[in-house]
Parts: structure tokens; sequence; C-alpha cells
């Protein structure tokens, strides 16, 4: 059975070549210039990283931080088919293709970051398999669902061109036509793999730096960093998801969507987990003194907590839950805090040694940029493309 | 839908606390022990004179480049500052000004449970079974750089500079004045013997004698006999050993830890299957219960009109 039309994605007909998509190309031709350096001339050549800071910001913001804020499809997957019984469906593709940029920046940045990427076919050999090293465990997972949020997106894909009026392609056409049906029918079993997977190398994300052992300061160096990691994956994706769908509201002009003030509900019981999980350990380990000392590591450690803390407060307040305008701050504001954490856990708590120091380098941050860039440009291009955004009739009408 | 949402958060609750047990779990492991064939150096910092010969012997047997120091004109003096991609071992002088002065050798540890093999994901580091040899297959490697991250001592050095690079160390000579002499080349040439290459057993015991012997000479303690689980490297020096550059370290392996929390949390990949099965059950029933027969074209029913 074919639909005749999607009741609740649209396409979004806007014209695609719009001043801030020059901007952002601007941007992307500046960051891949940087990237074809750094393959002729060396990393070396780029960056500022070093023996000692073996990993700046391509791994700790593209790979552990960016795959956290593109936990929105991971954290929406969970409300809308575990926990609500499919009730906020329509935002589900947009906070699907935003996961999928952002796990294939984190693939590419990978690739980018990879001294020997030649050789990165090991992962497909057997017999090269290390299981006992977390990052196997983390790339294998990433891997996988990369081509999960793929399968998962290849419904709008198809619909576009079942709709298509375009006599110019009828073998695709037919194709579409044949092979939705059956994706439909087995789509849910890729997408509980596509929450599977995100619970598995979100928390392995953290465990990869447990075997840093001291050289991470000991106010984040913990074996709770797998869960610690997990959870804040998840309200990171939920609070992407209101950052996310309150910026689409503004920018392509359609209404507030509703839902996000229910998503903002869950928020404060998953940070407050988080945060007693948090303090528990940091007393268990007699590292709370530690944290609350007063120099630098500390206030690293106080501003990320506040920001995270702070924003989650607010939403526990319904005055504030119900103002776009405050949920919006509060999401921006446990982004931010989610995200320092990860960087806390990757950069600014690492100290390999004396005499090491690091901080990235112009065209490590222009590579960084232009692969964000990339990434926001494709999204702009596919909403306006294929039938992604929630829409506004359906919507109107269950409103 | 009441009830799976109870049920999940039940399940997720079970599940946090499975992942939040597993450090708990994990410390409760079997202690470290080195193979009885295990080999390794022991150096001694009191004997050493600072001729820098296994620095030299060292470029010229494994074939690496000069470091030249950075106002050298003709680019031929090799001064190595510090390990690099060009230098696998290296020696260095602690002065404190009051007399007191000892050199002191750096190169990979080879520690008994080595991070890097441990972190290593396609196993291009690897451990040899028996001798302990801790080396490096760079056919293999990736070049992900975890290995730089995991190690405490911060030995593995990548070629930064290079468009092709690839990850330098130590590897006690394993395929070249090993295999053909039975000996490291640092070990090989040292004139006073401050570096001697053996089992580590020999090493120890011959560590601790000294130590008896001439307890006025030396530290108390013998740095790398417990030092992350034991490395087959072991030192004994008349200075402390924070001031000869090493760092205070933890006498429970990294390595050990982090792979006990991995295997505690994938122990026969039970916990990942069984996640998948509840998720699978809870989003099947909920699917039934909305009536999504097909997906999409259904009708969407909104059951709880208040929350839209």
């Amino acid at each position: 059975m074919v639909p005749k039309s999607n009741e609740y994605m649209a396409l979004h007909r806007e014209k695609i070549l719009t001043p801030s998509f020059w901007v952002l190309l601007t941007f992307t031709v500046i960051g891949f210039y940087c990237i074809g350096l750094r393959y002729v001339m060396g990393i070396g050549a780029v960056s500022n990283l070093s023996d000692g800071f073996p990993w700046g910001i391509w791994i700790a913001y593209d790979v552990a931080t960016g795959t956290a804020l593109a936990c929105g499809g991971y954290a929406l997957a969970i409300v809308i088919y575990i926990m609500n019984g499919w009730k906020y469906h329509p935002l589900i593709r947009s906070a699907i293709v935003t996961s999928l940029f952002g796990y294939a920046l984190a693939g590419f940045s990978v690739m980018v970051d990879l001294g020997r990427y030649w050789n990165a076919y090991s992962f497909f050999i057997p017999s090269r398999w290390q299981v006992n090293s977390v990052m196997f465990e983390v790339a294998v997972c990433v891997m996988a669902y990369n081509v999960v949020l793929a399968i998962e997106l290849l419904p709008a894909i198809l619909e576009r061109f079942v709709h298509s009026t375009n006599p110019r392609f009828p073998k695709l056409k037919e194709f579409a036509r044949k092979i939705y049906p059956k994706l439909d029918k087995v789509l849910i079993f890729f997408i509980i793999l596509g929450i599977t997977l995100p619970t598995m190398h979100q928390s392995s994300l953290g465990s990869m730096m447990i075997i840093a052992g001291s050289k991470l300061n000991p106010i984040w160096q913990t074996g709770f960093l797998p869960i610690l990691f997990l959870i804040n994956a998840m309200y990171i994706g939920y609070s992407v998801i209101i950052f996310e769908s309150t910026l689409s509201s503004v920018a392509f002009g359609r209404p507030f969507e509703k839902e996000v003030r229910i998503i903002a509900k869950v928020i404060p019981y998953l940070t407050a987990a988080w945060l007693i999980i948090r303090f528990a350990d940091l007393y268990y380990r007699g590292h709370l003194s530690t944290a609350f000392s007063g120099d630098y590591y500390s206030k690293m450690f106080l501003a990320e907590t506040l920001l995270i803390a702070g924003g989650a407060y607010m939403l526990t307040w319904k005055h504030f839950r119900m103002s776009p305008r405050w949920v919006f701050v509060s999401a921006v504001m446990l982004c931010v805090g989610g995200s320092w954490y990860r960087f806390s856990v990757y950069i600014i708590g690492f100290n390999p040694d004396k005499g090491w120091a690091y901080f990235p380098s112009l065209p490590e941050f222009f590579i960084t940029l232009g692969l964000v860039a990339f990434e926001i440009l494709g999204y702009m291009v596919l909403v306006k493309m294929f039938p992604i955004m929630p829409n506004l009739e359906g919507h109107k009408k269950s409103a | 839908m009441k009830k799976t949402r109870r049920e999940f958060i039940k399940l997720a609750a079970l599940g946090g606390a499975g992942i939040a047990a597993a450090p708990l779990a994990a410390e409760a492991s079997a202690p470290i022990a080195a193979h009885e064939d295990a080999v390794g150096m022991l150096y001694d910092a009191t004997l050493c004179v600072g001729c820098k010969a296994c620095v030299a012997s060292c470029k010229n047997v494994n074939d690496m480049d000069a470091a030249p120091a950075p106002n050298d004109a003709d680019r031929l003096w090799d001064a190595p500052e510090d390990l690099d991609y060009r230098t696998r071992n290296i020696i260095k002088l602690y002065k404190d000004g009051e007399g007191d002065f000892s050199y002191v050798k750096y190169q990979c540890m080879h520690c008994i449970k080595p991070s890097c093999v441990s972190a290593c994901p396609v196993a291009a580091m690897q451990q040899e079974p028996g001798r302990g040899i801790v080396f490096y297959d760079k056919d293999i490697c990736i070049g992900c750089r975890y290995c730089q991250v995991a190690c405490p001592f911060n030995i593995p050095k990548f070629e930064w500079p290079k468009a092709f690079p690839k990850i330098v160390k130590c590897d006690l000579c394993k395929f070249t004045n090993l295999k053909e002499k039975g000996i490291p080349a640092c070990c090989e040439v040292c004139p006073t013997k401050a570096v001697i290459y053996g089992k580590r057993e020999f090493l120890l015991a011959e560590a601790k004698k000294r130590l008896a012997e001439h307890p006025e000479k030396y530290q108390k303690e013998i740095y790398g006999e417990f030092e992350v689980g034991g490395t087959n490297v072991i030192y004994i020096a008349g200075e402390s050993f924070d001031n000869l550059g090493f760092r205070e370290l933890e006498f429970d392996s990294n390595a050990a830890f982090s792979e006990n929390i991995q295997h505690t949390i994938y122990k026969g990949f039970v916990a990942p299957v069984a996640l998948y099965g509840f998720l699978a059950f809870v989003a099947l029933k909920n699917r039934k219960n909305h009536g999504h027969g097909h997906g999409h074209d259904a009708k969407h029913e909104g059951k709880d009109g208040s929350e839209k």
C-alpha cells in the first residue's frame, strides 16, 4: 500500500539559493581547502596537535560532542516509539535528518583525523578486530548507526519518487512504488536498532577516556563515564530538538511546535539523575573538594554544571515551559553545558604531563567550521527537496 | 500505554544501574602478573655517564632520521630535544644546582598490561606473547592515535609533519638488533652497563640486590615494579623519580579497568541483544495499540487530545 500523500510530512517549498546558502558555501569551501592542505602536507601542518595532545577539536567536537548534538533522532525515537505510543510522529524525520548529518560529520571528521586513513578498511577485516578496544566498539557502532539512519530516511526519498510527476524516470517511480511498502513493514526493526546502537556507542564514548587514567583530571576521570555520557547524550538530544524546531519555526515561518513542551518535561528528570550520579561519584571518590577548590579545572566544572543544572531547573517550572523563548534559552544552556562537559573530558581536563598544551589552530577551526557549514547546507537543501518537515496542514488539524 | 511507560522506566533504571554498576563490579578483578618469560631492561641511573651511545646506536640500528637543532645551518647535527618520531630513546640530565645530578633514559616501558595494546582498535599495537615486547605494525595501523591518548608515559610518537605518517616507539629492537644479536642496541653499546637486558624476573632480583647492598646510594623504590600494574622496563636511581620526570602513577592498570568495564557491559553480547529485544517488544506493542498497521499511511489517532 503506497500512501497518496503524506499526512504528516511535507516538502518545504522555498528557493534553494538563498543568501545564507552562499555564506555556508563559502565556509564549506574554505574548510575543504584546509582539508586538502591536511592531506598534502600532513596533520602537523594544519593543526596544533602534538604527541601530548593527539586529539583536538576534530575528535572532541566533531565526534564526541557532535554525535551528542546529533542525538535528536535517538532521543525522539525513545519518546515516540517506546514511551509514548507513536504520538510525536511529525517531528521524527527532521530529527533523523539532523542526526544523519551530525553522524556523517563525525564520520567525515574521523577520515580527516585518521593519520593512516588508507588502512581504515581494517575495521572490515575480522582478523584485525581488537574487541578490547573501546574505540573499536564506537567505530563499528557509529558506522552501523549511519547506515540505520540512512535506511530510516529512505521512506522520505522514496515518497518523493512515488509522487513524482516528472515522466522522465518511470523506472525509478516504479521501483519506489514497489519497495516502499516492503520497507515500511520492516522499518520498525531498523528504528529499534537506531535506539540500541546510540545507547551502546554514546556510553562507550565516555568509556573511551577511562584508559587515559590520571592523564584526565580526577574531577572527570571515573568508571561512571559511560552512564554519564549516555544520559548526557539524551538530555542534549532533547534540547537539540527544542533548539532546532524553534529555529526552524522562526527561519521557515512555521508555527512553534507544541510537542517540544512535552519533551521539555522529560529533560529535568534526566538531568536530575545525571547530577545525582555526578555528585555521588565525586563524593565516593573523595574529589568533591577538588571540584570546588576554585582552580582552573574547578571553574570549568562549575561552569558546565551550572549551565546544565540551571537549564534543567528552569524547565521544572510550568511558567517557563509555556514560553517558547524560555524553553529555547534553557535548551541552549543544556546544549552548551552538556557539550562543555564532553569537551572537559576530551580536552579541558586532559593533561598528559608537564609542558604540554593545546589550543586549536585556525585551519583546525576552519575544517570543523567548514564541515558544520556543509552539514547545515545539506540539511537546508534536503528539506526543500524531500518531504522532511512536519506537514502544516496535518499539523493544524491535530492542533 | 501508561503501563508500557512504567515498564520502560523500570527497564531504563535497570539498564542504567547495570552500566552504572559496571565500574563497581570491575574493581574486583584479577591482579596483573608478568609472564615468566617476560623480558625487559633495567636502567640504573647511578651508573649512567650520559655518553648517549645508546641514543646513537638506536638511531643507527632502527634507521631513524636525525633530529637537527632549530638553528643548525647544515642540518647534520643530531640533537633531539625529546622523544619524537625520529627518536625512540633519549638520555636527559637532571641537575638541581646543589651538586645533585642524575642522567635518565626514556623509552617505552613495555607495560605488563599495555594500555596502547588495549586501546588499539585494529591490533596494530601488539604485545608478543611470552616475552611481552610491545611492538607496532604500521601496515595495520589506521593512525587514530588512541595509543597516544592511552599511554601513561606518553611514549608512542606520531609523524606529524608527514602526509603518510606512522606511529614510532621502542620495540626492544625486536626486528633488528634483538633478532640479530639477541640484545637491544642500547644495552649492547652501553659502556657502563647502566642499562641491561634480560628476563624481568632476573632484572627485578638484580635491582633488589643493588638496593639491598647500597641502600645509601639508591631511592627505596624500583620504578616500574608496580606502576600501572608493573612494567618490563624498570628503573633504580639515586635521585627521586619525580625529579627525573616520572609521574606518580597508580598501581592499577587503566587498561585492565577499562577492559573490565567494557567486558561487564558487553559480556557475551547479552545486554545489547536483550536491550534490542525489549525495545522491539515495547515498540511493536505500542504500534499495535496505536493502530499503526502499516506505518505512515494509517490514520493518526491522537488518543490523548489534551497533550497535543
